[in-house]
C-alpha cells in the first residue's frame, strides 16, 4: 500500500513491502520478484520437460492398443524391480505437483504485485508494439491449462468424468473420451492455449534466467516457437485422430 | 569603486601557486567537519561534484535543485567532450599548453593563476571520472581514446560518444547519490533558491521556494555555494534548457556580490535555425560537422530557389573566400559573425531566410555516403527528426545561437564572491574562460571547481568559523529575506495584467539578441538601454500569472526568473556599452581591424569589469569596479585566422 | 509547412489527491513545431481564455535530460521510435486527428499535477547502490585500468539511459527493470564496478521492487525507450541477482562482525 507522503510529489511512495533483513538467502531470493521469475522459469522448464515426455509417450497411440497399454503399464513399473512398482510414478507425480505449486504460486504472487503497481489504468487504448497476444494472455492461458489439467485427470486418471472409464484400460478410455465431440473440443482448445502459453513461456524462461548471448539470442525465439508448435500439433492430433476414425 | 576586488592570487611561480595555496589554506580536522553546515545550490557538474565531495569529507551538506532529480541539470546536454592535458597521445600536450591555449582562446581576458590551476587539475578529473565508471571512448587495447577540438593543435579531448556531459554528470550524480544514501547530504529536489541571506556582510543561508507546495523556507549554513550555471536564456532562444536562469546569481548580486563581465556570451555557430514563432529553444548540432561540411549562401539576395537549383557559380562559400587558410574551421565567434553578416545582407536561406547552408554534397562525393553516415549518422538523424529534411540530399541549414556565458559572479582565487561565505562554482562564476570559451572546456571547469578547488578553498573559509553555530533561521536576517521574497511573489501574482510571462521573455530576448548579440555597436546598445527598462516597467504592470502561489505553478516559477532576466539584461548591455573594444565573444563594430576582425584594446580594457549593485536604475546606478589583469607568462597577441 | 488542426484530450488533475479527468482542446499548429511547442501553444490559448495552463515536466528539449514524457495515444513518448516527447515533431500526426495525452501511470510514479509525475523512486534505486565507491582524489591514473572496448561500448549503451520513466510507463506491469538493469549493468560491465558488483545487484533489485511491478518479458520497455536500450540488460541483471544471492556470502575464514 502507498505510504502517507509528507511532501506530496517529492518522496517515493513505497508500493510493496521491503525485504526483511537477515533471512536465509534462499528465502530472500524466493521472496524477490526477480527470484520468483527464476522459480517460474525453472519450474516451467521442468513442466515443459514433462509435457514433451507426455506427448512423446502418447504417440504410442498410433501403434495400436497393445503398444499403448504396454507403455501405460511401463510407467507404473519404471525402475522395477529396483524400486517397488508405482513408486517411481508416484515420485514423479509428487515432483510435478511441487512444480505446479511453485509455478502457479509465483504467478499469483507476481500478478498481485503487478496489480498493485498500476492502480490506475490508462484511459486510452494501449497500442502495444512488442507485447504480443501470447505474452499478454499468459495469465488466461495459464488458468485454462490449469483447469484443463484437473479435467484431464478426472477424465483419464481418476475416471469420474468419463462414464466408460475402466481402470487400467488406457487405450479404450482414451478413445471413449475423445469420441465425445465436446470433450474433444475441450482438449483441442486447451492444447492450443498450452501452445500459446509455451510460445511466450519458453522464450521468457531464457530471459528470466539471464541466458542471453549475442551468439544464440536469435535461436531463443526459434526454440520457443518450435517447442510450442510441436507440442501443440502432437497433442491436438490425438483427439482429431479419434474423431476422424484414424485411431479407434 | 567600493568593492574590494582582491583576487587572492597566491605567491610563487605559476606552477607552484596551487600547491602553495593548498598548504597555506587552513584545514578543518575530520572530527570537526560535521560541525559545519554547507549549502550547495544546483546539481550540475559543479554542484553535484562539490556536494558529493564535501559530503565525503564529512561536512553536513544540503543540496538544492529545482528539478525532480539532481541528474537533470543542463550539464547533461554537453555533447563534445572534456579537455585534459594527459598527453596520452604523445603529441606535445602539457599542462602549460592547455593553460596557454585557454588563455589565448579567451582572448586574454582571464586570470592567469586560475587558468593554470584549471589545466593542472584537468589531470585529476579524468582519473576521477574513469574510476567512477564514466564510459569514456576506448581504443582496442582498452586505453582511453582522444579526439581533437577547435582552438587546439593537440588531441586532448576525452569523450563518451556524443553524450560526454551526460556521462560526466551521471558520474557526479552517482557519487552524490552515495552520499545521500549515507546521510551526509540532504537532497532538496523541486526546490528553487530565491534569495541569499546575508548577515553582517557574510552569507549565512538561503531562502527557497518549495515548487510543489509553494512554501517559502529558510536554510542556514556556514557557507553557501552557488553552482547555478549561466544566463544564456536572457536571449529567450538559446541552446540552454528551458528552466536555466540567472535568479540565484542575480539575487546574490543584489545582495552585494560583484557581477563580472556580463557582456561575454558565446554564440555557437552550428545550431538549427528557428522555424516559426512557436519555437521554444534552439538545438545545437555538433561543431564537428564543420570538418566535412561546406558553408555557403547564394550570391544573390532573397534567393528563393531550392539549394539544388542554385548553380555552383552562384554560390558564395564565404568562409573559404575570406579565410583561405582556416576556411570552414575558423573559431566559433568568427564563424558566427560571418553567418550573421550574410543573413543581415538578405542572403539567408530557408523559408525565413534565417540560416546558411552547411553542405555535405562534396564530402559525400569524396568519401562516399557510408563514411559520412558513420561519422555523423546520429546527428543527421537528429536533424531530420527536427526539420523533416534529409541532410544527405539537401544541405543542412544552420545559424548561430547563444550557448554559454563566460561572465558570472566575480570570484577570487578561492572561488569566493565579494560576499564572504558565498562561493560561485562552474559557469556561475566568471573566472576561467575570459571573453571566449574553447570547446570541451566547460565540463573541465565545472568538475575542477566542484571536485577539487571548491572543497579545498571552502574548508579554508570554514576553518575560521570553528566553534560558531550556523545562524539560526529565526534570525531577523532570514525573516527579512522571507518577507522580501514573499513580497516579490505577491506583487507578481497581483499584477493581474494581460500578457503572459513568455510574451515578455520573448520581447526581452529580441532586444538583447538584436542589440547585444553577435555584434554590438554604441547606437544599438543605447537603444537597448532605453528599451529594456521600459519593457521591465511594462512587465511589472501588465504581466498576468495564472493559478495560485501555494502549489505547483510553472508560470510563477517562470515569472520570477524572467523578472531577474529583465534586470540582468540591462546590466549586460551596460557592460557591453562600456567595453569599447572587441574581444572573444564581445564584438564591438567600432573596434575592428581593416579586414573586419575583432580588435582588442589591451591598454584600456585589460581588466575584469565587476559590477556592483547600486539600485533599481541599473544602467545609472550600477558601479563599475575593475580588477586589472596582468600577464606574466603569456604574451598578448592579436588573433588571426587568415 | 502545413498547419495541422488537432483535437486534444488532455488529462487534468489539480493535485496528487485530487480526482482527474480529460479535457478537450482544439489546436492549430504548424507541422514543424515540436510536440511540447504544441502544448505551449495550447497553454498560450488557455492563458488568453483566462484558464490555468497545463502543467507538464520538460527542460532541455533536446532529448537528453529525461524530464519530459507523456503517454500519447497509449504510447510512451508517442509514435516515433527512439524519440523523447520533446524531440517528437508534429509532422508525425495528421490534420483532423484526436490525440489523447495522459501522464505516466504507475503506483511508483504518483501524479503531481496534470501531466507531471513524481519519479523520486528512480533516485532511491540509484542511491541504494548505483554507484562506484571512489572518494574524490582516491582514483588511480585513468589508464591504469584498461577496459576492453566491447565492455566499454556495452556499458555506454546501458549508460545512455536518461531516466525518463518511459519503460515503467510502457510496461503493462509498471516494472522498472529496464531502468534498474541499465543503471546496474553500466557499472557491472566495467572492471571498475566489480568490487561492489554483487552487493549492488542485490541492493538495487530489492529497492526497485519496493516501488514497481515485476518484469514479465513483454519487451514493451525497449520499444518505448527513447535511447533504445536493450532488454538484454534485464537478462544480465537477472543473472547477476541470482549469482549475488549465491556468491555474495561471507568468505571462508572471515569473522562475522556484529
Amino acid at each position: 500500500m502507498t505510504q502517507a507522503i509528507e511532501r506530496p510529489g517529492a518522496d517515493a511512495p513505497v508500493v510493496n513491502r521491503p525485504q526483511k533483513a537477515n533471512r536465509p538467502w534462499i528465502v530472500e531470493f524466493a521472496s524477490s520478484a526477480v527470484g520468483k521469475k527464476w522459480i517460474m522459469a525453472l519450474s516451467g522448464l521442468g513442466l515443459i520437460g514433462f509435457v514433451i515426455a507426455h506427448a512423446f509417450g502418447n504417440l504410442k497411440m498410433y501403434f495400436g492398443p497393445e503398444d499403448f497399454d504396454h507403455y501405460a503399464e511401463s510407467l507404473r513399473t519404471l525402475f522395477y524391480p529396483i524400486i517397488p512398482r508405482t513408486w517411481t510414478l508416484w515420485g514423479m507425480r509428487i515432483g510435478l505437483v511441487v512444480l505446479f505449486v511453485a509455478h502457479i504460486g509465483s504467478a499469483i504472487s507476481l500478478t498481485r504485485m503487478n496489480q498493485h503497481a498500476r492502480p490506475t489504468k490508462y484511459a486510452s487504448p494501449r497500442s502495444y508494439i512488442a507485447a504480443n497476444f501470447a505474452s499478454r494472455t499468459m495469465r488466461w492461458t495459464g488458468i485454462i491449462v490449469a483447469l484443463y489439467l484437473v479435467f484431464h485427470l478426472a477424465d483419464l486418471t481418476w475416471g469420474f468424468a468419463n462414464p466408460d472409464f475402466v481402470r487400467g484400460d488406457a487405450y479404450d478410455n482414451l478413445v471413449a473420451s475423445f469420441e465425445r465431440v465436446p470433450v474433444a473440443i475441450i482438449y483441442i482448445v486447451s492444447n492450443i492455449a498450452l501452445g500459446i502459453h509455451l510460445f511466450h513461456g519458453a522464450w521468457s524462461m531464457f530471459q528470466s534466467m539471464g541466458i542471453n548471448s549475442p551468439r544464440y539470442n536469435g535461436a531463443r525465439r526459434a526454440i520457443a516457437a518450435g517447442v510450442a508448435g510441436a507440442i501443440t500439433i502432437v497433442n491436438v492430433s490425438f483427439p482429431l485422430a479419434v474423431l476422424f476414425g484414424i485411431v479407434g | 569603486m567600493t568593492l574590494t576586488l582582491d583576487p587572492q592570487i597566491p605567491e610563487g611561480p605559476l606552477e607552484d601557486k596551487w600547491d602553495n595555496h593548498k598548504f597555506d589554506l587552513k584545514l578543518v580536522a575530520p572530527n570537526n567537519r560535521r560541525r559545519f553546515e554547507v549549502i550547495v545550490v544546483g546539481t550540475g557538474l559543479a554542484g553535484a561534484a562539490a556536494a558529493a565531495t564535501l559530503g565525503e569529507l564529512g561536512y553536513n551538506v544540503k543540496v538544492f535543485t529545482y528539478h525532480d532529480s539532481p541528474r537533470r541539470a543542463h550539464s547533461i546536454a554537453a555533447q563534445g567532450g572534456i579537455n585534459s592535458a594527459k598527453n596520452y597521445r604523445n603529441d606535445g600536450d602539457s599542462v602549460f599548453r592547455l593553460f596557454y591555449d585557454t588563455i589565448k582562446g579567451g582572448d586574454y581576458r582571464s586570470r592567469e593563476a586560475n587558468v593554470y590551476r584549471l589545466a593542472q587539475v584537468s589531470l585529476n578529473i579524468i582519473d576521477q571520472c574513469a574510476a567512477q565508471g564514466v564510459p569514456f571512448a576506448r581504443e582496442y587495447g582498452g586505453l582511453l581514446d582522444n579526439r581533437s577540438f577547435g582552438g587546439a593543435q593537440v588531441a586532448r579531448t576525452f569523450y563518451a560518444r556524443g553524450q560526454t556531459g551526460q556521462q560526466l554528470l551521471l558520474g557526479a550524480y552517482q557519487a552524490l547519490a552515495r552520499q545521500i544514501h549515507l546521510g551526509t547530504v540532504e537532497l532538496h529536489n523541486r526546490t528553487e533558491m530565491l534569495d541569499v541571506v546575508v548577515k553582517d556582510g557574510r552569507a549565512v543561508g538561503i531562502t527557497t521556494r518549495d515548487l510543489l507546495t509553494g512554501e517559502l523556507e529558510s536554510h542556514s549554513g556556514h557557507a553557501v555555494l552557488l553552482c547555478t550555471g549561466g544566463y544564456g536564456n536572457v536571449y529567450y532562444l538559446s541552446t540552454n534548457a528551458m528552466a536555466c536562469n540567472v535568479t540565484a546569481t542575480w539575487r546574490a548580486h543584489r545582495k552585494g556580490a560583484g557581477f563580472a563581465n556580463p557582456c561575454y556570451t558565446q554564440i555557437h555557430p552550428t545550431c538549427i535555425p528557428p522555424s516559426d514563432e512557436t519555437q521554444s529553444k534552439l538545438t545545437l548540432m555538433s561543431e564537428s560537422l564543420r570538418n566535412d561540411g561546406r558553408i555557403w549562401v547564394p550570391k544573390g539576395y532573397e534567393d528563393n530557389r531550392a539549394a539544388s537549383e542554385i548553380p555552383e557559380g552562384e554560390r558564395d562559400y564565404y568562409l573559404e573566400r575570406k579565410y583561405p587558410s582556416f576556411g570552414n574551421l575558423v573559431p566559433r565567434d568568427v564563424a558566427s559573425r560571418n553567418a550573421k553578416t550574410v543573413v543581415d545582407e538578405g542572403r539567408g536561406v530557408g523559408p525565413l531566410h534565417n540560416g546558411v547552408y552547411l553542405d555535405f554534397a562534396h564530402a559525400i562525393e569524396r568519401h562516399g555516403r557510408s563514411t559520412i553516415e558513420e561519422r555523423y549518422g546520429n546527428l543527421f538523424d537528429m536533424y531530420e527528426r527536427i526539420t523533416g529534411e534529409n541532410p544527405y540530399e539537401t544541405p543542412m541549414r544552420i545559424y548561430p545561437a547563444t550557448h554559454y556565458t563566460m561572465g558570472g559572479l566575480w570570484v577570487d582565487y578561492n572561488l569566493q564572491t565579494t560576499i564572504p561565505g558565498l562561493f560561485a562554482l562552474g559557469e556561475a562564476n566568471f573566472s576561467d574562460h575570459g571573453a571566449n570559451r574553447l570547446g570541451a572546456s566547460a565540463l573541465m571547469q565545472g568538475l575542477s571547481d566542484g571536485y577539487f578547488v571548491g572543497p579545498s578553498t571552502v574548508a579554508g573559509y570554514l576553518a575560521g568559523w570553528l566553534g560558531t553555530e550556523a545562524v539560526p533561521t529565526d534570525d531577523p536576517a532570514f525573516s527579512e529575506s522571507l518577507d522580501e521574497t514573499r513580497g516579490r511573489i505577491d506583487s507578481l501574482m497581483n499584477v493581474n495584467g494581460t500578457s503572459s510571462v513568455d510574451h515578455y521573455h520573448r520581447e526581452l530576448g529580441k532586444i538583447v539578441w538584436d542589440y547585444c548579440g553577435m555584434s554590438r555597436n554604441e547606437a544599438g546598445l543605447k537603444k537597448a538601454l532605453s528599451e529594456i527598462p521600459a519593457l521591465r516597467e511594462q512587465f511589472w504592470s501588465d504581466v498576468r500569472v495564472p493559478g495560485r502561489a501555494d502549489g505547483v505553478n510553472q508560470s510563477l516559477e517562470n515569472a520570477l526568473r524572467v523578472a531577474d532576466f529583465m534586470e540582468l539584461a540591462e546590466l549586460k548591455v551596460r557592460d557591453a556599452l562600456h567595453r569599447e573594444e572587441s574581444c572573444g565573444g564581445h564584438f564591438r563594430e567600432e573596434s575592428q581591424t581593416e579586414e573586419g576582425e575583432a580588435k582588442r584594446d589591451d591598454e584600456n580594457f585589460s581588466y575584469v569589469a565587476a559590477w556592483e549593485w547600486g539600485g533599481e536604475d541599473i544602467q545609472n546606478d550600477a558601479v563599475l569596479n575593475k580588477e586589472p589583469l596582468s600577464f606574466e607568462r603569456v604574451e598578448l597577441t592579436q588573433r588571426s585566422y587568415k | 509547412m502545413n498547419v495541422l488542426k488537432l483535437t486534444l484530450e488532455v488529462w487534468r488533475q489539480d493535485g496528487p489527491d485530487a480526482a482527474g479527468g480529460f479535457e478537450t482542446y482544439a489546436v492549430e499548429i504548424p507541422d514543424d513545431a515540436s510536440f511540447l511547442e504544441m502544448l505551449d501553444k495550447v497553454n498560450e490559448e488557455l492563458f488568453r481564455a483566462g484558464k490555468e495552463p497545463i502543467t507538464f515536466d520538460h527542460d532541455c528539449r533536446e532529448g537528453i535530460c529525461g524530464t519530459c514524457g507523456v503517454m500519447i495515444d497509449g504510447q510512451a513518448h508517442g509514435p516515433q521510435k527512439g524519440t523523447a516527447t520533446c524531440q517528437l515533431h508534429m509532422r508525425q500526426f495528421r490534420s483532423g486527428q484526436t490525440i489523447k495525452i495522459e501522464p505516466w501511470r504507475a503506483a511508483g510514479f504518483p501524479v503531481v499535477k496534470d501531466l507531471m509525475v513524481n519519479r523520486a523512486a528512480f533516485d532511491r534505486i540509484v542511491e541504494s547502490g548505483g554507484y562506484i565507491t571512489v572518494t574524490t582524489g582516491a582514483a588511480p591514473d585513468a589508464n591504469e585500468i584498461p577496459v576492453p572496448k566491447d565492455a566499454s561500448d556495452s556499458a555506454m549503451d546501458a549508460a545512455a539511459c536518461i531516466g525518463c520513466g518511459a519503460c515503467v510507463a510502457a510496461c503493462p506491469n509498471s516494472a522498472a527493470n529496464l531502468f534498474t538493469a541499465a543503471k546496474m549493468q553500466h557499472l557491472n560491465l566495467l572492471p571498475q564496478g566489480q568490487a561492489e558488483r554483487w552487493s549492488r545487484s542485490e541492493a538495487m533489485v530489492e529497492k526497485m521492487e519496493e516501488f514497481f511491478g515485476s518484469c514479465t518479458n513483454h519487451g514493451e520497455c525497449q520499444e518505448a525507450c527513447p535511447k533504445e536500450i536493450s532488454i538484454d540488460f534485464i537478462a544480465m541483471m537477472n543473472r547477476d541477482y541470482a549469482k549475488a544471492k549465491l556468491v555474495n556470502r561471507r568468505r571462508l575464514g572471515e569473522r562475522k562482525v556484529g
